[in-house]
């Protein structure tokens, strides 16, 4: 591996293999959702419940992180991964079938199932993590993006590590301590790995895409600061059974994520791009419901009795805001990379948006704002739920398709290849 | 002193100016305006370029040694952007929005993540390597014009 390579991107079938598995485990939490609603809002202890969330996390969304980190490592940090075909082809069948039998093993299969969900997730995560950890610690890159991606990265092992704890004490019945375990994997995979990733994300991908002015060095700082004493503190709270520090950290925490999602919002309201596209409305959406999982995050602790709001917390956050914001990035991320390859292959290629069209793309996030609101509305109305639950799998079906169609063009244009005609308005020097 | 980044990095911002006028202006319908301001980002985004293909990148190859790297790379992706000013060139010239906006998104995510490489990359370590007044006088000059 080169120490420096200012590469575009790994072989195109690195990310995409990825990208295609991860809107199908969205397709299954929205069918768990309409399936055992009224079992998801009763509590968060609902094996039903626990499943969905994993099928979102462990399924969706670690999926698109390791297929983007594995692209965008080489824009990002300036270093690629080693040999990414190789950790793409290890990772990607441990983490699917583990995601898998992990849910599988709350809806019903049981331990069997935990205990393989325990090994493939914690190999295929400590793979992925070992891999990209070296290339992020051997860049030169410069900016607030590297060291809040290595936070990201670091806050994924200690969540996974949590994880495989609890799946291990569940699959193996090891003597863990369980409650004060899953509080501490909700924080470090909600804020450590999820909300510094998309701070990582958002401080190189926000400016890039809409013009707006950068994050202020003092705000792209203090986010994952505050995250990192937010996590300190709550890990201390659990430890030391101290009520006060974990208080101070779900302060803290819900902090931070509130200025990250201010912060944006108001850079994306200075853009000097005037064109509103479907990336700039997912990532609104995805701000929004951060906020207000931050604020029902507040509520709750101020309301020890009202357990469905962790539910509700549950939906905003995990189901709507980081979907929202990773439906953004790939909508880009796909239609830059099939451009990309194309160009490569044939010299001239369909643009980003004959690739990846707008108007489907508008479909899919307005299906899924649907879906969202009456999976978070089924918190006062449980039946709600069924049809919450079939309207989110429906958005993540429609993602599916759009990524298909992506491949399609593709297909056409490399069948096309020997027909090839001098592209129009071609500049040459 | 003045440093390479000082130099290159505000021209990109600049250049970003006169794309997203040339963008919005497409998108309006109002083709005199978008030509005129696409013709303005090609000259603009055309000097960037031929500074650093004529002067910074030789005189970092020059002072590193390091030829087939990172520079080779940008070259690569600077003939990419060449090929895509021409397709809104082309499409300014038909008035064609629907071409222009599949070129311009194009244009933009390429010339971004290219943007982001060298700011943070690239640039910092010309700011080491590179640093002769005559160099730095010379792209001065090629990105004023």
């Amino acid at each position: 591996m080169s120490p420096l390579s200012l590469e575009q991107a790994p072989p195109w079938s690195v990310p995409l293999r990825f990208f295609f598995t991860a809107p199908l485990f969205g397709v299954a939490a929205g069918v768990v959702g309409a399936w055992r609603g009224a079992e998801l809002v009763s509590t968060r202890w609902a094996p039903a419940a626990v499943a969905a969330v994993h099928l979102i996390t462990a399924g969706f969304m670690l999926q698109v992180m390791v297929g983007a980190l594995l692209q965008v490592l080489p824009v990002a940090a300036g270093a690629n991964v080693w040999r990414p075909r190789l950790v793409a082809g290890v990772v990607h069948p441990l983490i699917t079938v583990g995601a898998v039998a992990l849910a599988a093993g709350f809806l019903g299969l049981g331990q069997p199932a935990l205990q393989l969900a325990t090994v493939l997730l914690g190999a295929g995560v400590t793979v992925f993590v070992v891999a990209t950890g070296v290339a992020l610690l051997r860049s030169p890159a410069i900016g607030p993006t590297l060291p809040t991606l290595k936070l990201a990265v670091l806050g994924l092992a200690v969540a996974a590590g949590l994880g495989v704890s609890l799946a291990a004490q569940l699959g193996f019945s090891l003597p863990l301590p369980l409650g004060a375990l899953v509080d501490l994997h909700v924080a470090w995979a909600t804020l450590g790995w999820g909300v510094m990733l998309v701070a990582a994300v958002a401080y190189l991908v926000v400016p890039m895409f809409q013009l707006t002015p950068p994050y202020p060095l003092a705000v792209a700082r203090a986010v994952p600061a505050g995250l990192v004493v937010a996590l300190v503190a709550w890990t201390g709270g659990v430890a030391f059974d101290s009520r006060a520090l974990s208080w101070l950290g779900a302060v803290l925490g819900a902090a931070a994520l509130l200025g990250f999602a201010a912060q944006t919002l108001a850079l994306q309201r200075r853009r000097r791009r005037k064109v509103t596209d479907t990336t700039l409305r997912a990532w609104r959406l995805g701000m929004a419901l951060f906020a207000l999982a931050a604020l029902v995050a507040l509520v709750r602790r101020a309301l020890p009795e009202a357990e469905r709001l962790d539910y509700l917390a549950g939906v905003v956050m995990i189901a709507g805001a980081f979907p929202a914001v990773i439906f953004g990035m790939l909508y880009k991320i796909v239609g830059f990379l099939g451009w990309l390859h194309l160009h490569r292959a044939l010299g001239t290629a369909p643009t980003m948006q004959q690739v990846m069209p707008e108007a489907p793309a508008r479909w899919q996030l307005r299906v899924f704002l649907v879906g969202t609101v009456l999976l978070g509305a089924a918190t006062a109305w449980p039946p709600l739920a069924i049809a919450g639950g079939a309207a989110y799998a429906a958005a993540f079906a429609i993602l599916f398709g759009q990524l298909a169609a992506a491949a399609r063009v593709q297909r056409k244009a490399t069948g096309g290849a020997q027909r090839k005609q001098p592209e129009a308005g071609q500049r040459s020097r | 002193m003045t440093t390479i980044s000082e130099l290159y990095a505000p021209h990109h911002r600049r250049c970003d100016e006169e794309f997203a006028s040339a963008e919005a202006a497409a998108a309006e319908g109002q083709w005199d305006k978008a030509t005129e301001a696409t013709t303005r980002f090609c000259a603009m985004l055309e000097a960037h370029l031929g500074s650093e293909e004529g002067t910074l990148f030789p005189a970092f190859e020059g002072a590193t040694g390091m030829v087939g790297g990172p520079t080779a790379m940008m070259r690569m992706e600077h003939q990419q952007m060449r090929g895509l000013l021409g397709q809104l060139e082309h499409a300014c010239a038909g008035k064609d929005a629907d071409a222009f906006a599949g070129a311009a998104e194009t244009m933009l995510i390429l010339m971004q993540q290219h943007n982001m490489k060298e700011e943070n990359i690239l640039y910092p370590m010309c700011d080491n390597a590179v640093t002769g007044a005559e160099v730095l006088e010379a792209i001065r000059t090629q990105l004023a014009k």
